[in-house]
């Protein structure tokens, strides 16, 4: 059972974001990026597949600073390749990497075929689109996102979507089929720094260069701002006692006690 | 105090569990008698598969690999009680523990989620709470006196002071770094510190088993220790000093180094005409492992504390070379939940319930970990009512003249 | 603007859900500023009796075809592309919601357009739309047009007040019919919630805990305090995730919808997974020690605070008024 996992990196919210000059997009001057959340479940959700099925998982992603960490950690993790599409700018648009993966994932010797096509079902950044399902519309392939559980047999994966109440659904997916995972069946593990270190002197990173492709152009920015904070919350203040106090006043004003 | 490090380098290379009897630290590992001190000393012991006794006899049946496999060396939070206690001088903490977690840790299959996302913040953010880096210094802006911030004022100083994570970002652990600024100012000792370069110095990364991770923190800090002038380093973290003591000198550190503690005691007489605030507290002070059992550093947090007016010092049954872990060393500060799911008692609550039985109002602390610690555990303990948790620093600059 | 408004119903076990009005709301609106009739378009099995609550809408589109029984996206998809085909409508308004946001996707898939997405609010200004989205876990909002025919956009709950898009009006229902072929992906059953000890949706008070409370041991104060209310503990899914407390007690976008009277969270900083499960409720108290905590904006009370000292504290108040 072979796998591939597209992933992308998205601004690290651990760091305050600013607004460019333009007005319209997000300064880069102190930008940091973070592997989507969601691309490292269905990182862990392929491993989690090769450990019971064995096979070979690929990695697929648009280069960017710091890349090369995110995918030798993948490495020293169990994935078996990864391969970075280079000769692209910072790609704001999921539109377009869209284009990007789907036309590498067509093009590119030896990235097909796969059993099974994963990526995060959403990223923090998806203005224009979410992935999987487009990329999936253009292999032709079935698709299934929000999933939360994979099991592979022969030709068919059954996969588990997420609705509200704690309800689930089960689903069966001919494979080859694209998943939109929201979250693996274990949180992604953890691999030593020492196994990364190894990976960096032991394995290799390819790069293939960028297809040229459209850029999108029916979503179009016109202003970026942080969010104006509005219908703040009347804010209690004093000791833990003395806001015990207050909170109790306005239960019993409201009939709550 | 011996500077030993695991890594020490005699002819033979870097010390592993292989050539272990190559070196003198590591014949010694090979004395081991099977007493059992070690097991009955431990905080955990009880509850490990593989206390050190047992580890040894395993490394000389050549079973090692088995210890490999059990995650019982999670239990182990690096307290030196081991160590300390060892007839035979056997530095179980400092030689034989650390190679053998740094393979338990690399075997680990599911590393508990909390201790995880403190390795990830670490690497990933230089902190183990995952807060901005360029958010390190921040702390600085609500000192009661100026902190230089080395890069800002490009002179040499005398004492470059590395501050260390919860001292920057626990709200707890700033008041201490308030406290420690104050000091500075009221001893005229001239320092600065590395505002947001700095990064976790990963004592209790490396403590863990996470080695690969304190060498790349060690990289980092190491560099950038190299880019400023200054004299010697005074740290208030516990951990950070034994890391800079006993692991860096490997990489080339020579700097004279303090712990705050000691350092403060040592400019006693310039601090003891300042102390002029009477505090009519019964305190009773907690050895913390790293700067008690580790480094011998016993009276002078003591004369410290004695030197504030009005302070009555009570002892708890344990002190010294005997006192109680507070638990969150080794890795066991993101480990609570762990513990708790095995059913073991927190370190930290069985510590204040002595404490508490002293009946002082003042459980005086000495390292960045022990405030957030006890003072949970105070509350689970129902004692917060009776009883807080002040590090040393914080009651000398209570102390001072304003 | 040539076309009409068209929002997509969410209808789920037998039941129009909520976010299905607040599109309502929301559509009507900017059918108003667009001034085209606002459509609503009900895709299901034998479900024509709830498109008659769609009354808000000017017109209901209803498709009944059996293959649209179980939740298919791709089956409700190609119905949807099927009908936009026909009856051109300027845009389609899709739930972001677990069920229905792969429906927006393929659909935009199936028609070559972009899928706008997080969107919180929309406009119709001058022949355009003009939408705001949320972007980067709600750091940044951006002002956004979208020119495509139709524009595909994923609502995110909460836009507009579920009651503003209720109607006693009847609706005016026409039948449309749609054709589906064999999906290639099936629905096999649906896996109910674990058998919890509580169930949270019924509950007057709910005591929520977040990772602030730092430890399982923490849960005790909660515990104390929702039995001092009457209510019963809660968590957001970092908690849940933990093993602190099981799947059942999860509220969330994953989680329970809940909508007590008494909403208190301890140590949540306010993730808008966790606001969609819980924005409903009719007070909400929050302690959180980061004053820039997003829980703020969300809260009607607010406190900056230590959860573990705030939460014990007011249950010993709490406790001496009720005698």
């Amino acid at each position: 059972m072979d796998i591939l996992v597209l992933m992308k990196v998205v601004p690290d919210v651990v760091e305050e974001l600013e607004v460019g000059s333009d007005g319209k997009s997000l300064d880069t001057s102190f930008l940091r990026t973070i592997i989507n959340e969601r691309d490292d479940h269905a990182l862990e959700q392929a491993l989690l597949l090769k450990d019971k099925h064995g096979g070979k998982v690929t990695l697929l992603t648009l280069d960017a600073p710091d890349i090369d960490d995110v995918l030798f950690t993948a490495l020293a993790k169990g994935a078996d390749r990864a391969v970075k599409i280079c000769g692209v700018e910072s790609v704001q648009s999921t539109q377009t990497a869209v284009k990007l993966f789907g036309e590498t994932i067509a093009k590119t010797p030896g990235l097909l075929p796969v059993d099974l096509i994963l990526t995060g079902v959403s990223a923090i950044d998806d203005l224009d689109g979410l992935m999987a399902a487009p990329i999936a519309q253009q292999l032709g392939w079935p698709y299934a996102g929000v999933v939360t559980q994979v099991a592979l047999a022969d030709k068919t994966a059954t996969v588990i979507k997420e609705f509200a109440g704690g309800v689930r659904g089960e689903y069966e997916v001919p494979t080859p089929a694209v998943l939109g995972i929201q979250a693996a069946e274990k949180p992604p593990r953890y691999v030593p720094v020492a196994k990364v270190r190894a990976a960096m002197k032991s394995q290799t990173i390819e790069s293939v260069d960028a297809p040229a492709v459209e850029a999108a152009t029916t979503v179009e920015v016109q202003q970026m701002a942080k969010p104006q904070v509005t219908g703040h919350a009347e804010m209690l203040e004093g000791s833990p006692e003395e806001v015990a106090d207050k909170i109790c006043e306005l239960l019993a004003k409201r009939g709550l006690l | 105090m011996s500077t030993a490090t695991a890594s020490a380098d005699n002819g033979n290379g870097v010390m592993t569990l292989e050539n272990l009897a190559k070196f003198p630290e590591g014949q010694k590992v090979y004395s081991c008698m099977q007493c059992g001190t070690c097991a009955a000393t431990c905080p955990y012991g009880e509850d490990s598969e593989f206390p050190p006794r047992q580890i040894i006899t395993m490394l000389q049946a050549g079973l090692i690999e088995e210890v490999f496999k059990s995650s019982s060396l999670l239990n182990c939070v690096a307290c030196y009680a081991c160590m300390a206690k060892c007839p035979r001088g056997i530095r179980l903490t400092e030689v034989l523990l650390p190679l053998v977690k740094e393979q338990v840790f690399a075997h680990m299959t599911d590393v508990p989620a909390e201790l995880q996302k403190a390795l990830q913040n670490t690497l990933r953010y230089g902190n183990p709470m995952g807060e901005s880096p360029r958010k390190r210094a921040l702390w600085t802006k609500t000192s009661p006196v100026p902190v230089p911030v080395l890069a800002e004022i490009k002179r040499p100083v005398d004492v470059l002071w590395f501050v260390e994570c919860y001292t920057s970002y626990h709200p707890r652990g700033q008041d201490n770094s308030r406290a420690t600024a104050k000091l500075f100012h009221a001893a005229g000792v001239d320092f600065a510190i590395l505002g947001n370069e700095e990064k976790c110095a990963g004592e209790c990364a490396r403590l863990l088993g996470e080695k690969g991770l304190f060498d790349t923190l060690t990289d980092y800090n190491m560099k950038l220790l190299r880019k400023y002038p200054f004299k010697r380093i005074v740290t208030g973290a516990a951990h950070a000093y034994d890391a800079f003591k006993y692991q860096f000198p490997a990489v080339g550190f020579d700097f004279e180094l303090h712990h705050t503690t000691p350092f403060f005691a040592q400019h006693l007489d310039k601090l003891k005409p300042r102390l002029t605030k009477k505090l009519n507290y019964a305190i009773t002070y907690h050895d913390s492992c790293c700067l008690g059992r580790h480094n011998g550093f016993y009276d002078e947090p003591r004369a410290l504390l004695q030197a504030i007016p009005g302070v009555k010092l009570v002892e708890m049954t344990h002190t010294g070379v005997n006192s109680i872990c507070c638990g969150g060393g080794g890795g066991g500060m993101w480990l609570d939940t762990y513990y708790a799911a095995k059913g073991y008692e927190r370190l930290s609550e069985r510590r204040v319930k002595e404490a508490l039985d002293t009946g002082a109002d003042v459980l005086a602390v000495s390292c960045p970990y022990e405030i957030s610690r006890f003072e949970d555990a105070l509350k689970v303990q129902g004692g917060d009512k009776r009883m807080v948790v002040r590090d040393v620093v914080e009651l000398l600059a209570e102390a001072l003249e304003d | 603007m040539a076309g009409n408004i068209w929002i997509i119903a969410e209808a789920w076990r037998g039941q129009v859900s909520e976010i299905t009005f607040e599109l309502l709301a929301l559509g009507r609106e900017v059918a108003g500023q667009a001034g085209a009739p606002l459509e609503a378009v009900l895709l299901g099995s034998n479900a024509r009796e709830l498109a008659q609550k769609l009354g808000a809408a000017d017109s209901v589109l209803y498709a009944d075809n059996a293959a649209l029984a179980d939740p298919v996206p791709e089956n409700f998809a190609t119905a949807l592309a099927q009908l936009i085909k026909e009856k051109q409508p300027a845009a389609v308004l899709v739930p972001l919601t677990n069920l229905s946001v792969d429906v927006g996707v393929v659909l935009a898939a199936q028609l070559g357009v972009p899928f706008l997405n997080y969107c919180k609010d929309l406009k119709a200004e001058g022949g355009n739309l003009t939408a705001t989205c949320v972007l980067y876990g709600g750091k940044m909002e951006a002002t956004v047009t979208a020119s495509a025919k139709p524009a595909i956009i994923g609502i995110l709950p909460g836009a507009r007040p579920v009651e503003q898009g209720r109607s006693d009006k009847a609706a005016t229902i026409t039948d449309v019919a749609v054709t589906l072929a064999a999906p290639k992906v099936h629905f096999k059953r649906y896996l109910e919630s674990e058998a919890g000890d509580v169930d949270i949706t019924q509950k007057d008070f709910l005591v929520a805990v977040g990772r602030g409370i730092q430890t399982k041991d923490n849960l005790d104060l909660a515990e104390d305090l929702a039995a001092t209310l009457g209510g019963a503990v809660c968590g957001s899914r970092p908690v849940i995730d933990q093993g602190w407390l099981g799947l059942s007690r999860q509220v969330g976008k994953s989680g329970m919808l809940v909508k007590p009277k008494l909403y208190v969270m301890l140590g949540i900083s306010g993730a808008p997974e966790h606001v969609e499960g819980m924005k409903g409720s009719q007070c909400i108290i929050a302690v959180n020690t980061d004053a820039a905590a997003p829980i703020f904006n969300v809260a009607h009370y607010g406190v900056v605070g230590d959860a573990l000292e705030v939460a014990p504290a007011l249950t010993e108040k709490i406790k001496a008024r009720k005698g």
